[in-house]
Protein backbone atom coordinates (compact mmCIF):
# COMPACT_ATOMS: atom_id res chain seq x y z
CA UNK A 1 0.00 0.00 0.00
CA UNK A 2 1.03 3.58 -0.62
CA UNK A 3 1.77 6.17 1.64
CA UNK A 4 -1.55 6.79 4.00
CA UNK A 5 -3.56 9.86 3.84
CA UNK A 6 -2.96 10.33 7.64
CA UNK A 7 -0.61 8.75 10.31
CA UNK A 8 -0.02 9.26 13.79
CA UNK A 9 2.68 7.50 15.71
CA UNK A 10 3.54 7.08 19.12
CA UNK A 11 0.93 9.40 20.25
CA UNK A 12 1.77 10.69 24.04
CA UNK A 13 -1.45 13.03 25.86
CA UNK A 14 -1.26 14.12 29.52
CA UNK A 15 -3.73 15.47 31.07
CA UNK A 16 -2.50 16.46 35.08
CA UNK A 17 -1.23 13.43 36.18
CA UNK A 18 -4.04 11.16 33.88
CA UNK A 19 -2.21 9.14 30.85
CA UNK A 20 -5.01 10.00 28.27
CA UNK A 21 -3.02 8.33 25.26
CA UNK A 22 0.02 5.90 25.84
CA UNK A 23 1.97 5.45 22.60
CA UNK A 24 -1.12 5.12 20.01
CA UNK A 25 -0.16 4.60 16.31
CA UNK A 26 -3.06 5.23 14.35
CA UNK A 27 -3.19 5.64 10.00
CA UNK A 28 -5.68 6.23 7.40
CA UNK A 29 -5.79 5.42 3.65
CA UNK A 30 -6.84 7.24 0.66
CA UNK A 31 -10.32 6.79 0.44
CA UNK A 32 -10.54 4.53 3.68
CA UNK A 33 -13.07 4.51 6.27
CA UNK A 34 -12.29 3.48 9.44
CA UNK A 35 -14.44 3.32 12.32
CA UNK A 36 -12.71 3.85 15.92
CA UNK A 37 -14.33 2.29 18.62
CA UNK A 38 -13.97 2.03 22.18
CA UNK A 39 -16.06 2.31 25.60
CA UNK A 40 -16.31 5.92 27.33
CA UNK A 41 -12.90 6.96 28.61
CA UNK A 42 -11.21 5.58 26.20
CA UNK A 43 -9.26 7.81 24.22
CA UNK A 44 -11.22 8.29 21.46
CA UNK A 45 -12.01 11.65 21.28
CA UNK A 46 -8.50 13.05 22.83
CA UNK A 47 -6.94 11.17 19.56
CA UNK A 48 -9.38 12.83 17.50
CA UNK A 49 -9.16 16.13 19.41
CA UNK A 50 -5.04 16.25 18.64
CA UNK A 51 -6.11 15.03 14.60
CA UNK A 52 -8.12 17.81 14.41
CA UNK A 53 -5.47 20.67 15.95
CA UNK A 54 -7.65 21.52 19.13
CA UNK A 55 -4.60 19.90 21.38
CA UNK A 56 -1.38 19.21 20.75
CA UNK A 57 0.14 15.97 21.40
CA UNK A 58 2.88 15.53 24.27
CA UNK A 59 4.77 13.20 22.65
CA UNK A 60 4.76 11.58 19.28
CA UNK A 61 4.39 12.72 14.85
CA UNK A 62 1.63 13.52 12.88
CA UNK A 63 2.13 12.80 8.85
CA UNK A 64 -0.04 14.17 6.28
CA UNK A 65 0.54 12.61 2.74
CA UNK A 66 3.81 11.48 4.25
CA UNK A 67 4.88 14.89 5.26
CA UNK A 68 5.48 15.57 8.82
CA UNK A 69 2.68 18.77 10.37
CA UNK A 70 2.05 20.15 13.21
CA UNK A 71 -0.79 21.90 13.38
CA UNK A 72 -1.27 24.85 16.08
CA UNK A 73 -4.95 25.53 15.71
CA UNK A 74 -7.72 24.17 13.88
CA UNK A 75 -7.83 26.25 11.39
CA UNK A 76 -4.30 24.68 10.30
CA UNK A 77 -6.01 20.78 10.14
CA UNK A 78 -8.72 21.99 8.08
CA UNK A 79 -6.47 24.33 5.57
CA UNK A 80 -4.93 20.74 4.92
CA UNK A 81 -8.65 19.19 4.27
CA UNK A 82 -9.08 17.73 7.50
CA UNK A 83 -12.56 18.64 9.09
CA UNK A 84 -14.55 17.53 11.91
CA UNK A 85 -17.81 17.18 12.85
CA UNK A 86 -18.71 17.46 16.44
CA UNK A 87 -22.53 15.98 15.84
CA UNK A 88 -24.28 19.15 14.66
CA UNK A 89 -22.01 21.55 15.88
CA UNK A 90 -21.36 22.96 12.25
CA UNK A 91 -24.82 23.90 11.16
CA UNK A 92 -26.29 27.53 11.81
CA UNK A 93 -30.26 26.36 12.99
CA UNK A 94 -32.00 29.31 11.39
CA UNK A 95 -29.89 29.65 7.90
CA UNK A 96 -31.46 27.11 5.31
CA UNK A 97 -30.04 23.92 3.77
CA UNK A 98 -28.21 25.59 0.77
CA UNK A 99 -26.56 28.48 2.93
CA UNK A 100 -25.33 26.03 5.85
CA UNK A 101 -23.75 24.26 3.06
CA UNK A 102 -21.73 26.82 1.03
CA UNK A 103 -21.21 29.12 4.54
CA UNK A 104 -18.07 30.55 4.30
CA UNK A 105 -17.58 29.61 1.03
CA UNK A 106 -20.63 31.33 -0.86
CA UNK A 107 -20.92 30.65 -4.35
CA UNK A 108 -21.14 34.47 -6.34
CA UNK A 109 -22.24 35.74 -9.40
CA UNK A 110 -21.83 39.24 -11.03
CA UNK A 111 -24.78 41.89 -11.20
CA UNK A 112 -23.54 44.49 -12.93
CA UNK A 113 -20.57 45.96 -10.73
CA UNK A 114 -21.68 43.90 -7.71
CA UNK A 115 -21.55 40.22 -6.79
CA UNK A 116 -24.13 38.88 -5.46
CA UNK A 117 -25.04 35.57 -4.21
CA UNK A 118 -25.57 32.70 -6.79
CA UNK A 119 -28.72 31.20 -5.10
CA UNK A 120 -29.62 29.35 -8.19
CA UNK A 121 -26.20 27.76 -8.40
CA UNK A 122 -26.11 26.97 -4.73
CA UNK A 123 -29.27 24.92 -4.97
CA UNK A 124 -28.46 23.61 -8.50
CA UNK A 125 -25.71 22.10 -6.63
CA UNK A 126 -26.96 21.03 -3.62
CA UNK A 127 -29.42 18.64 -5.10
CA UNK A 128 -26.95 17.31 -7.13
CA UNK A 129 -25.12 16.32 -4.12
CA UNK A 130 -28.41 15.30 -2.37
CA UNK A 131 -28.85 13.18 -5.02
CA UNK A 132 -25.54 11.52 -4.76
CA UNK A 133 -25.59 10.97 -1.26
CA UNK A 134 -28.81 9.18 -1.28
CA UNK A 135 -30.65 11.90 0.89
CA UNK A 136 -33.94 12.78 0.76
CA UNK A 137 -34.83 16.73 1.13
CA UNK A 138 -37.96 17.65 0.30
CA UNK A 139 -37.09 21.53 0.16
CA UNK A 140 -33.67 23.73 0.43
CA UNK A 141 -35.59 26.56 1.82
CA UNK A 142 -36.52 25.18 5.35
CA UNK A 143 -34.49 26.39 8.19
CA UNK A 144 -31.95 23.21 9.15
CA UNK A 145 -33.58 22.72 12.44
CA UNK A 146 -36.61 21.59 10.56
CA UNK A 147 -34.44 19.21 9.70
CA UNK A 148 -34.12 15.32 11.28
CA UNK A 149 -30.92 14.57 13.16
CA UNK A 150 -30.01 12.30 9.81
CA UNK A 151 -30.56 14.48 7.16
CA UNK A 152 -28.74 17.84 9.60
CA UNK A 153 -25.72 15.03 9.02
CA UNK A 154 -26.67 14.93 5.27
CA UNK A 155 -25.87 18.77 5.03
CA UNK A 156 -22.45 18.42 6.78
CA UNK A 157 -21.12 15.30 4.56
CA UNK A 158 -22.95 17.17 1.73
CA UNK A 159 -20.76 20.44 2.29
CA UNK A 160 -17.56 18.20 2.81
CA UNK A 161 -18.12 16.13 -0.56
CA UNK A 162 -18.44 19.83 -2.31
CA UNK A 163 -15.17 21.34 -1.08
CA UNK A 164 -13.44 18.38 -1.33
CA UNK A 165 -12.22 17.77 2.20
CA UNK A 166 -9.90 14.84 2.36
CA UNK A 167 -10.45 13.17 5.74
CA UNK A 168 -13.55 13.96 7.18
CA UNK A 169 -14.30 13.13 11.03
CA UNK A 170 -17.57 12.35 12.75
CA UNK A 171 -17.76 12.15 16.17
CA UNK A 172 -20.61 9.61 17.24
CA UNK A 173 -22.42 10.61 13.84
CA UNK A 174 -25.36 8.13 14.57
CA UNK A 175 -25.96 9.46 18.43
CA UNK A 176 -29.53 9.78 18.43
CA UNK A 177 -30.71 8.64 15.10
CA UNK A 178 -33.26 6.32 14.79
CA UNK A 179 -31.90 3.11 13.16
CA UNK A 180 -33.39 3.92 9.73
CA UNK A 181 -31.69 7.30 10.41
CA UNK A 182 -28.21 5.79 11.51
CA UNK A 183 -28.47 3.41 8.36
CA UNK A 184 -28.69 6.21 6.25
CA UNK A 185 -25.89 8.14 7.34
CA UNK A 186 -24.00 4.71 6.96
CA UNK A 187 -25.08 5.22 3.29
CA UNK A 188 -23.89 9.01 2.69
CA UNK A 189 -20.43 7.67 4.32
CA UNK A 190 -20.01 4.69 1.61
CA UNK A 191 -21.04 7.64 -1.20
CA UNK A 192 -18.11 9.80 0.31
CA UNK A 193 -15.51 7.09 -0.13
CA UNK A 194 -16.99 6.37 -3.59
CA UNK A 195 -15.70 10.38 -3.99
CA UNK A 196 -12.48 9.72 -2.85
CA UNK A 197 -12.91 10.96 0.59
CA UNK A 198 -11.63 9.07 3.66
CA UNK A 199 -13.89 9.03 7.09
CA UNK A 200 -12.98 8.10 10.65
CA UNK A 201 -16.12 7.16 11.91
CA UNK A 202 -16.36 7.54 15.93
CA UNK A 203 -18.94 5.89 17.83
CA UNK A 204 -19.01 3.76 20.79
CA UNK A 205 -21.57 1.47 19.27
CA UNK A 206 -20.00 -1.24 16.95
CA UNK A 207 -22.94 -1.74 15.30
CA UNK A 208 -23.25 1.96 13.91
CA UNK A 209 -20.36 1.24 12.07
CA UNK A 210 -19.39 -2.14 11.24
CA UNK A 211 -21.64 -2.35 7.73
CA UNK A 212 -19.57 0.54 6.51
CA UNK A 213 -16.36 0.61 8.12
CA UNK A 214 -13.10 -0.62 5.86
CA UNK A 215 -11.10 -0.78 9.21
CA UNK A 216 -11.80 -1.35 12.61
CA UNK A 217 -9.52 0.47 15.27
CA UNK A 218 -10.03 -0.47 18.83
CA UNK A 219 -8.79 1.84 21.79
CA UNK A 220 -9.19 0.75 25.46
CA UNK A 221 -7.68 2.82 28.69
CA UNK A 222 -5.32 4.71 26.24
CA UNK A 223 -4.18 2.11 24.12
CA UNK A 224 -4.93 1.01 20.95
CA UNK A 225 -5.76 -2.72 21.15
CA UNK A 226 -6.68 -3.79 17.82
CA UNK A 227 -6.61 -2.58 14.48
CA UNK A 228 -7.85 -4.87 11.41
CA UNK A 229 -9.45 -5.10 8.61
CA UNK A 230 -12.86 -5.96 8.33
CA UNK A 231 -12.69 -8.81 6.42
CA UNK A 232 -10.21 -10.78 9.32
CA UNK A 233 -12.68 -10.23 12.14
CA UNK A 234 -16.20 -10.82 12.82
CA UNK A 235 -18.23 -8.46 14.90
CA UNK A 236 -18.97 -10.95 18.05
CA UNK A 237 -14.49 -11.57 18.18
CA UNK A 238 -14.58 -7.26 18.20
CA UNK A 239 -17.30 -6.88 20.89
CA UNK A 240 -15.79 -9.79 22.69
CA UNK A 241 -12.46 -7.34 22.58
CA UNK A 242 -13.97 -4.87 23.91
CA UNK A 243 -15.46 -6.60 26.54
CA UNK A 244 -12.31 -7.86 27.87
CA UNK A 245 -10.32 -5.16 27.20
CA UNK B 1 -42.30 21.04 -2.80
CA UNK B 2 -45.61 19.47 -1.13
CA UNK B 3 -48.01 21.06 0.65
CA UNK B 4 -46.02 20.86 4.38
CA UNK B 5 -42.37 22.41 2.89
CA UNK B 6 -45.02 25.79 1.77
CA UNK B 7 -46.80 25.47 5.01
CA UNK B 8 -43.13 25.63 6.71
CA UNK B 9 -42.14 28.34 4.54
CA UNK B 10 -45.14 30.65 5.52
CA UNK B 11 -45.42 30.06 9.01
CA UNK B 12 -40.96 30.77 9.19
CA UNK B 13 -41.86 34.42 8.03
CA UNK B 14 -42.03 36.09 11.06
CA UNK B 15 -43.79 39.04 9.79
CA UNK B 16 -47.31 37.33 9.89
CA UNK B 17 -47.95 37.93 13.46
CA UNK B 18 -47.07 41.84 13.07
CA UNK B 19 -48.94 41.92 9.88
CA UNK B 20 -51.77 40.64 11.59
CA UNK B 21 -51.84 43.42 14.69
CA UNK B 22 -50.57 46.26 12.16
CA UNK B 23 -54.15 45.63 10.40
CA UNK B 24 -56.09 45.07 13.71
CA UNK B 25 -54.85 48.22 14.84
CA UNK B 26 -55.27 50.61 11.54
CA UNK B 27 -58.98 49.01 11.85
CA UNK B 28 -59.75 49.67 15.18
CA UNK B 29 -58.56 53.50 14.84
CA UNK B 30 -60.09 53.94 11.82
CA UNK B 31 -63.80 52.59 13.09
CA UNK B 32 -63.31 54.72 16.02
CA UNK B 33 -62.19 57.81 14.05
CA UNK B 34 -62.48 58.00 10.29
CA UNK B 35 -60.29 60.78 9.91
CA UNK B 36 -57.20 58.34 10.89
CA UNK B 37 -57.25 57.57 7.30
CA UNK B 38 -57.36 60.74 5.58
CA UNK B 39 -55.05 61.78 3.22
CA UNK B 40 -53.57 64.82 5.48
CA UNK B 41 -52.82 61.71 8.37
CA UNK B 42 -51.33 59.33 6.03
CA UNK B 43 -48.79 61.57 5.01
CA UNK B 44 -48.16 62.73 8.80
CA UNK B 45 -47.08 59.22 8.92
CA UNK B 46 -45.04 58.84 6.06
CA UNK B 47 -43.20 61.90 7.33
CA UNK B 48 -42.33 61.19 10.73
CA UNK B 49 -41.67 57.60 10.37
CA UNK B 50 -38.88 57.33 8.05
CA UNK B 51 -36.63 59.32 10.52
CA UNK B 52 -37.24 56.82 13.29
CA UNK B 53 -37.16 54.03 11.12
CA UNK B 54 -34.01 54.16 9.38
CA UNK B 55 -32.48 53.77 13.36
CA UNK B 56 -34.54 50.65 13.89
CA UNK B 57 -32.91 49.10 10.63
CA UNK B 58 -29.39 49.64 11.88
CA UNK B 59 -30.96 47.90 15.14
CA UNK B 60 -32.18 44.82 13.58
CA UNK B 61 -29.13 44.05 11.53
CA UNK B 62 -26.94 44.07 14.51
CA UNK B 63 -29.58 42.26 16.25
CA UNK B 64 -29.85 40.00 13.90
CA UNK B 65 -25.94 40.01 14.52
CA UNK B 66 -26.34 38.76 18.02
CA UNK B 67 -25.53 41.99 19.49
CA UNK B 68 -27.51 45.18 21.10
CA UNK B 69 -26.79 48.80 20.89
CA UNK B 70 -28.43 50.93 23.50
CA UNK B 71 -26.41 54.23 22.34
CA UNK B 72 -28.54 54.69 19.29
CA UNK B 73 -31.11 57.31 20.73
CA UNK B 74 -27.66 59.09 22.33
CA UNK B 75 -25.87 59.03 18.87
CA UNK B 76 -29.48 60.17 17.34
CA UNK B 77 -29.09 63.44 19.50
CA UNK B 78 -25.39 63.99 19.25
CA UNK B 79 -24.77 63.69 15.22
CA UNK B 80 -26.83 66.91 14.45
CA UNK B 81 -25.14 68.76 17.80
CA UNK B 82 -21.79 68.46 16.54
CA UNK B 83 -23.15 69.32 12.70
CA UNK B 84 -25.17 72.48 14.23
CA UNK B 85 -21.99 73.67 15.88
CA UNK B 86 -19.85 73.46 12.65
CA UNK B 87 -22.85 74.94 10.47
CA UNK B 88 -22.79 77.92 12.99
CA UNK B 89 -18.69 78.00 13.28
CA UNK B 90 -19.63 78.35 8.64
CA UNK B 91 -18.89 75.05 7.37
CA UNK B 92 -19.73 73.86 3.85
CA UNK B 93 -23.51 72.06 4.83
CA UNK B 94 -22.16 68.96 2.78
CA UNK B 95 -18.76 68.74 4.34
CA UNK B 96 -19.92 69.16 7.58
CA UNK B 97 -22.59 65.98 6.59
CA UNK B 98 -19.62 63.98 5.43
CA UNK B 99 -17.60 65.02 8.47
CA UNK B 100 -20.84 63.97 11.09
CA UNK B 101 -21.35 60.93 9.80
CA UNK B 102 -17.36 59.02 9.45
CA UNK B 103 -17.79 60.17 13.42
CA UNK B 104 -20.69 58.28 13.03
CA UNK B 105 -18.83 55.28 12.17
CA UNK B 106 -15.94 55.99 14.11
CA UNK B 107 -18.62 55.53 16.93
CA UNK B 108 -20.28 52.66 15.91
CA UNK B 109 -16.96 51.13 15.44
CA UNK B 110 -15.15 51.97 18.44
CA UNK B 111 -18.06 50.35 20.36
CA UNK B 112 -17.59 47.51 18.63
CA UNK B 113 -14.13 46.89 19.22
CA UNK B 114 -14.87 47.40 22.92
CA UNK B 115 -17.37 45.07 22.83
CA UNK B 116 -14.83 41.76 20.73
CA UNK B 117 -12.13 42.37 22.03
CA UNK B 118 -13.00 42.61 25.22
CA UNK B 119 -15.34 40.46 25.40
CA UNK B 120 -17.84 42.21 27.61
CA UNK B 121 -21.64 42.23 26.04
CA UNK B 122 -22.58 44.84 23.96
CA UNK B 123 -25.60 45.79 26.18
CA UNK B 124 -22.82 47.12 28.51
CA UNK B 125 -20.26 48.57 26.01
CA UNK B 126 -23.61 50.94 24.34
CA UNK B 127 -24.68 51.22 27.81
CA UNK B 128 -21.57 53.36 28.61
CA UNK B 129 -21.92 54.71 25.15
CA UNK B 130 -25.48 55.56 25.63
CA UNK B 131 -24.63 57.62 28.96
CA UNK B 132 -21.01 58.98 27.01
CA UNK B 133 -23.31 60.25 23.64
CA UNK B 134 -25.75 61.94 25.32
CA UNK B 135 -23.48 63.24 28.38
CA UNK B 136 -21.52 65.09 25.68
CA UNK B 137 -24.15 66.58 23.88
CA UNK B 138 -25.31 67.95 27.04
CA UNK B 139 -21.71 69.16 27.93
CA UNK B 140 -21.42 70.80 23.98
CA UNK B 141 -24.70 72.88 23.91
CA UNK B 142 -24.94 73.56 27.98
CA UNK B 143 -28.91 72.14 27.89
CA UNK B 144 -29.83 74.56 25.62
CA UNK B 145 -31.29 73.49 22.01
CA UNK B 146 -29.21 74.73 19.15
CA UNK B 147 -30.67 75.95 15.52
CA UNK B 148 -30.00 73.55 12.57
CA UNK B 149 -29.18 76.01 9.43
CA UNK B 150 -28.01 73.54 6.62
CA UNK B 151 -28.26 74.74 2.78
CA UNK B 152 -31.52 74.84 1.01
CA UNK B 153 -29.85 72.06 -1.51
CA UNK B 154 -29.55 69.70 1.87
CA UNK B 155 -32.45 70.26 3.23
CA UNK B 156 -34.07 69.57 0.02
CA UNK B 157 -32.66 66.36 -0.51
CA UNK B 158 -33.11 65.04 3.19
CA UNK B 159 -36.56 66.27 3.87
CA UNK B 160 -38.22 68.05 0.72
CA UNK B 161 -41.70 67.38 -0.38
CA UNK B 162 -41.11 66.09 -3.73
CA UNK B 163 -45.03 64.86 -4.44
CA UNK B 164 -47.96 64.27 -2.30
CA UNK B 165 -47.50 62.04 0.40
CA UNK B 166 -43.53 61.52 -0.93
CA UNK B 167 -40.42 63.27 1.24
CA UNK B 168 -37.30 62.87 0.44
CA UNK B 169 -36.55 60.91 4.09
CA UNK B 170 -39.22 58.53 2.77
CA UNK B 171 -37.28 57.71 -0.36
CA UNK B 172 -33.77 57.40 1.91
CA UNK B 173 -35.64 55.00 3.97
CA UNK B 174 -37.20 53.04 1.51
CA UNK B 175 -33.84 52.73 -0.29
CA UNK B 176 -32.09 51.57 2.95
CA UNK B 177 -34.62 48.76 3.31
CA UNK B 178 -33.83 47.56 0.23
CA UNK B 179 -30.49 47.93 0.15
CA UNK B 180 -30.01 46.08 3.56
CA UNK B 181 -33.12 43.48 2.30
CA UNK B 182 -30.58 42.91 -0.40
CA UNK B 183 -27.60 42.63 2.00
CA UNK B 184 -29.40 40.02 4.38
CA UNK B 185 -30.74 38.09 1.54
CA UNK B 186 -28.26 37.95 -1.45
CA UNK B 187 -24.84 38.89 -0.81
CA UNK B 188 -22.42 36.11 1.39
CA UNK B 189 -22.29 39.18 4.15
CA UNK B 190 -25.98 38.72 5.11
CA UNK B 191 -25.43 35.29 5.25
CA UNK B 192 -22.62 35.61 7.69
CA UNK B 193 -24.77 38.16 9.74
CA UNK B 194 -26.63 35.67 10.48
CA UNK B 195 -24.60 32.92 11.04
CA UNK B 196 -22.70 34.85 13.47
CA UNK B 197 -25.88 36.23 15.40
CA UNK B 198 -27.40 31.92 15.24
CA UNK B 199 -24.49 30.20 16.07
CA UNK B 200 -20.81 31.88 16.84
CA UNK B 201 -18.94 28.78 17.53
CA UNK B 202 -20.50 27.05 13.89
CA UNK B 203 -20.15 30.08 12.16
CA UNK B 204 -15.78 30.66 13.05
CA UNK B 205 -15.21 27.13 12.92
CA UNK B 206 -16.27 27.83 8.86
CA UNK B 207 -14.14 30.30 8.97
CA UNK B 208 -15.91 33.62 8.95
CA UNK B 209 -14.29 36.50 10.60
CA UNK B 210 -16.69 36.93 13.37
CA UNK B 211 -15.21 39.78 14.92
CA UNK B 212 -14.98 41.69 11.56
CA UNK B 213 -18.60 41.23 10.69
CA UNK B 214 -20.14 42.30 14.17
CA UNK B 215 -17.57 45.29 13.85
CA UNK B 216 -19.06 46.19 10.67
CA UNK B 217 -23.00 45.91 11.70
CA UNK B 218 -21.70 48.42 14.88
CA UNK B 219 -20.16 51.20 12.62
CA UNK B 220 -23.48 50.64 10.20
CA UNK B 221 -25.84 51.11 13.48
CA UNK B 222 -24.17 54.11 14.62
CA UNK B 223 -24.54 55.38 10.31
CA UNK B 224 -27.55 54.78 10.77
CA UNK B 225 -28.75 56.36 13.80
CA UNK B 226 -26.54 59.58 13.11
CA UNK B 227 -28.25 59.73 9.79
CA UNK B 228 -31.72 59.38 11.43
CA UNK B 229 -30.80 62.29 14.38
CA UNK B 230 -29.43 64.69 10.96
CA UNK B 231 -33.13 64.37 9.16
CA UNK B 232 -34.84 64.70 12.29
CA UNK B 233 -32.86 67.80 13.17
CA UNK B 234 -32.69 68.79 9.26
CA UNK B 235 -36.66 68.85 9.31
CA UNK B 236 -37.20 70.67 12.76
CA UNK B 237 -34.53 73.41 12.05
CA UNK B 238 -33.06 72.62 15.72
CA UNK B 239 -30.93 70.18 17.44
CA UNK B 240 -31.58 69.59 20.98
CA UNK B 241 -29.89 67.89 23.81
CA UNK B 242 -32.48 65.42 24.71
CA UNK B 243 -33.01 64.67 20.93
CA UNK B 244 -34.16 60.67 20.68
CA UNK B 245 -34.28 59.82 24.32
CA UNK B 246 -35.41 56.71 24.88
CA UNK B 247 -34.86 55.81 20.93
CA UNK B 248 -33.04 52.56 21.57
CA UNK B 249 -36.23 50.90 22.88
CA UNK B 250 -38.82 52.32 20.17
CA UNK B 251 -35.78 50.80 17.47
CA UNK B 252 -35.86 47.23 19.96
CA UNK B 253 -39.14 47.25 20.42
CA UNK B 254 -39.64 47.67 16.30
CA UNK B 255 -37.24 45.01 15.28
CA UNK B 256 -38.38 42.51 17.82
CA UNK B 257 -42.35 43.20 17.14
CA UNK B 258 -41.33 42.59 13.49
CA UNK B 259 -39.61 38.85 14.81
CA UNK B 260 -36.19 39.75 15.21
CA UNK B 261 -34.83 37.65 18.25
CA UNK B 262 -33.20 38.98 20.80
CA UNK B 263 -30.75 36.49 21.07
CA UNK B 264 -29.76 36.92 17.14
CA UNK B 265 -29.71 35.05 14.35
CA UNK B 266 -33.14 35.57 13.08
CA UNK B 267 -34.89 38.86 11.56
CA UNK B 268 -35.84 40.39 8.54
CA UNK B 269 -35.70 44.23 7.60
CA UNK B 270 -39.03 44.31 6.04
CA UNK B 271 -40.41 42.55 9.73
CA UNK B 272 -39.21 45.44 11.26
CA UNK B 273 -40.44 48.25 8.78
CA UNK B 274 -43.76 46.76 9.30
CA UNK B 275 -42.88 46.74 13.14
CA UNK B 276 -41.80 50.65 13.23
CA UNK B 277 -44.89 51.42 10.81
CA UNK B 278 -47.02 49.84 13.82
CA UNK B 279 -45.47 51.88 16.69
CA UNK B 280 -45.79 55.30 14.87
CA UNK B 281 -49.20 54.38 14.06
CA UNK B 282 -50.42 53.65 17.71
CA UNK B 283 -49.13 56.53 18.48
CA UNK B 284 -50.25 59.03 15.85
CA UNK B 285 -54.04 56.75 16.35
CA UNK B 286 -53.67 57.41 19.76
CA UNK B 287 -53.76 61.68 19.42
CA UNK B 288 -56.17 61.11 16.06
CA UNK B 289 -58.51 59.99 18.81
CA UNK B 290 -58.04 62.35 21.69
CA UNK B 291 -56.78 59.54 23.79
CA UNK B 292 -54.20 61.07 26.36
CA UNK B 293 -50.58 60.50 24.93
CA UNK B 294 -49.40 59.07 27.73
CA UNK B 295 -51.16 55.67 26.57
CA UNK B 296 -48.54 55.58 24.15
CA UNK B 297 -46.16 53.62 26.26
CA UNK B 298 -48.65 51.42 27.50
CA UNK B 299 -49.84 50.20 24.36
CA UNK B 300 -46.38 49.38 22.73
CA UNK B 301 -46.14 47.66 26.02
CA UNK B 302 -49.04 45.12 25.09
CA UNK B 303 -48.34 45.37 21.65
CA UNK B 304 -44.68 43.69 22.10
CA UNK B 305 -45.75 40.81 24.13
CA UNK B 306 -48.40 39.80 22.27
CA UNK B 307 -46.24 39.90 18.98
CA UNK B 308 -43.69 37.97 20.41
CA UNK B 309 -46.31 35.10 21.69
CA UNK B 310 -47.88 35.56 18.66
CA UNK B 311 -44.29 34.69 16.97
CA UNK B 312 -43.68 32.29 19.09
CA UNK B 313 -47.10 30.40 18.76
CA UNK B 314 -46.44 30.47 14.77
CA UNK B 315 -43.29 29.14 15.58
CA UNK B 316 -44.47 26.06 17.00
CA UNK B 317 -46.97 25.49 14.41
CA UNK B 318 -44.19 25.69 12.09
CA UNK B 319 -42.07 22.90 14.18
CA UNK B 320 -45.41 20.32 14.41
CA UNK B 321 -44.90 20.99 10.26
CA UNK B 322 -41.55 19.58 10.29
CA UNK B 323 -40.24 17.95 7.28
CA UNK B 324 -40.33 13.80 7.45
CA UNK B 325 -38.47 11.29 5.58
Amino acid sequence: MSTPLVEMVNIHKWFGSVHALKGVDFFVNHGEIVGLVGDNGAGKSTLIKILSGLYPPDEGKIFFEGKEVKFRSPKDAIKLGIETVYQDQMIIPYLNVYRNIFLGRELEKRLGPLKVLDVKGMKEKSWKLFHELGLDITSLDVPVQALSGGQRQGVVIARAMYFKTKLLILDEPTNNLSIKEARKVLDMVLGLKKAGISCIFITHNLHHVYPAADRIVILNRGKKIADFRKDQITIDQIEEMIISG
Amino acid sequence: MGFREIGIQFFQKKEISVSLILMATILTFYSIQPKFLSPTNIEVLLKITPELGIVALGVTILMIGGELDLSVGSVFGFAPLIMAVMLQSGINTWIAFMFTLILCLGIGTAQGIVTVKTGIPSFITTLGGMLIWRGLALVVTGGHPMYFTPSKDFAMVLTGKLYPFVYSQLLIFLALVVLLHFLLERHKFGNWVYAVGGKRDAAEAMGINVARVKVILFALCSLLAGLGGIIQSTRMSQAMPNQGDGLEFDAIAAAVIGGTSLFGGVGTVIGTVLGEFLSRIIENGLIIIRAPSYYFRLYIGIVIIVAVIGNLYIQRRALKLRVRE
